[in-house]
């Protein structure tokens, strides 16, 4: 029967493919089985992965610092497996953060699911979604505003696994004494956004 | 708990393509948009509560193979069998090849079309097929066997 097998293979090539308007992730949307879209977003910290749930959004990273299979896991690990991409479900965030960059936005009006932050690191992280644009505060100072004036490190290490870079600003967030101190994606990119904001000349 | 699902998009990103095959070539080009749409859907549906993340390729083929039994039976509910048409010398344009071979492949019972799909196209092992036709290994040997033996006969005659 291998020749059998081999006809079938060889007429399966013949076979076409899907049509491009048998997109899934939209009638996914419909239906609400969409529990986490994604998109790609271009900015001049380089390629963005951006994911939002029905509550908001959830996550953006650095693809040059994080690949992004590896963010996309970690969000089917954590948040839901049901992870599709569909760019059109982006488009509010996208806008607001082209908006940021071009200087034209100063705060964010998406809203934001906290679902990938737990305990005290979401408390720094609230606190620093607290500083404004061309503001920056201290490791100490969120740190404190998060009810524990004393974990400072904690604070450190909560904003660096911020899963919101710069839409939550740990980047706005400083050594005691003005050191510019970590960030998620380089400490050039946190340089970049400080001088984007006219904190840093 | 334990289970660790890949994200979605990345099982419709390796499947899409050979699953829609897989339909064109069991239930026709007229109905495989509609089983393709719902063979996805009811796998997102499903997909959070899967036990397991072993088999996923046998469990997404399973799902298809019950939309394409699914169409199958709509179709001969419809008064005129859509089955006549390839028989009238004009195969759907978009379907180049074999037509005559996937008139064949349609005809065989359920499982022996998934298995002659899976196993000739996709290279699909015994125990993965086991598990999509949802029978023994041995059974699933059998279909394949059955399946590609009566193709053989149609095309000698």
């Amino acid at each position: 029967m291998k020749d059998m097998e081999r006809i079938i293979r060889d007429a399966a090539g013949g076979l076409p493919g899907v049509a491009p308007e048998l997109a899934i992730a939209e009638r996914a949307e419909d239906e609400g089985l969409l529990d986490v879209a994604y998109a790609s977003v271009d900015s001049p910290l380089g390629s963005l992965t951006v994911a939002v749930t029905p509550r908001g959004l959830v996550r953006v990273s650095y693809d040059e610092f994080r690949e992004r299979d590896r963010t996309l896991e970690e969000l089917a690990e954590r948040v839901s497996p049901r992870v599709l991409e569909l760019p059109a479900k982006l488009d509010p965030i996208r806008r607001e953060l082209d908006e940021y960059f071009d200087g034209r936005r100063t705060a964010f009006d998406v809203p934001v699911d906290w679902a990938l932050t737990r305990g005290f690191a979401r408390e720094v992280l609230r606190a620093t979604a607290g500083i404004g644009f061309g503001d920056t505060g201290t490791y100490a100072s969120v740190a404190a505003e998060a009810g524990s004036p004393r974990a400072v490190r904690a604070a450190g290490n909560a904003l660096g696994s911020n899963p919101m870079p710069v839409v939550v600003p740990c980047h706005r967030v400083l050594r005691t004494g003005g050191a510019l101190g970590g960030y998620t994606g380089g400490v050039e990119r946190k340089e970049f956004l400080l001088r984007l904001e006219g904190a840093l000349l | 708990m334990g289970v660790r699902l890949p994200p979605f998009q990345a099982l419709l990103d390796e499947h899409r393509s050979d699953i829609y095959r897989y339909l064109v070539a069991t239930v026709g080009a007229v109905d495989a948009d509609d089983c393709y749409q719902e063979t996805w859907i009811a796998a997102l549906r499903a997909y959070p509560g899967l036990k397991r993340a072993d088999n996923l390729r046998a469990w997404l083929y399973r799902i298809a193979q019950n939309k394409a039994i699914d169409a199958h039976r709509a179709r001969a509910r419809r008064p005129l069998p859509v089955e006549v048409v390839p028989d009238q010398g004009t195969p759907p344009p978009e379907v180049d090849g074999r037509p005559e071979l996937w008139a064949r492949v349609r005809e065989l019972p359920p499982k022996q079309r998934s298995a002659v799909f899976c196993r000739s196209v996709l290279g699909m092992p015994y125990d993965e097929l086991a598990v999509v036709l949802d029978s023994s290994r041995e059974a699933a040997r059998r279909n394949v066997h059955e399946g590609l033996k009566r193709l053989r006969e149609e095309l000698d005659r």
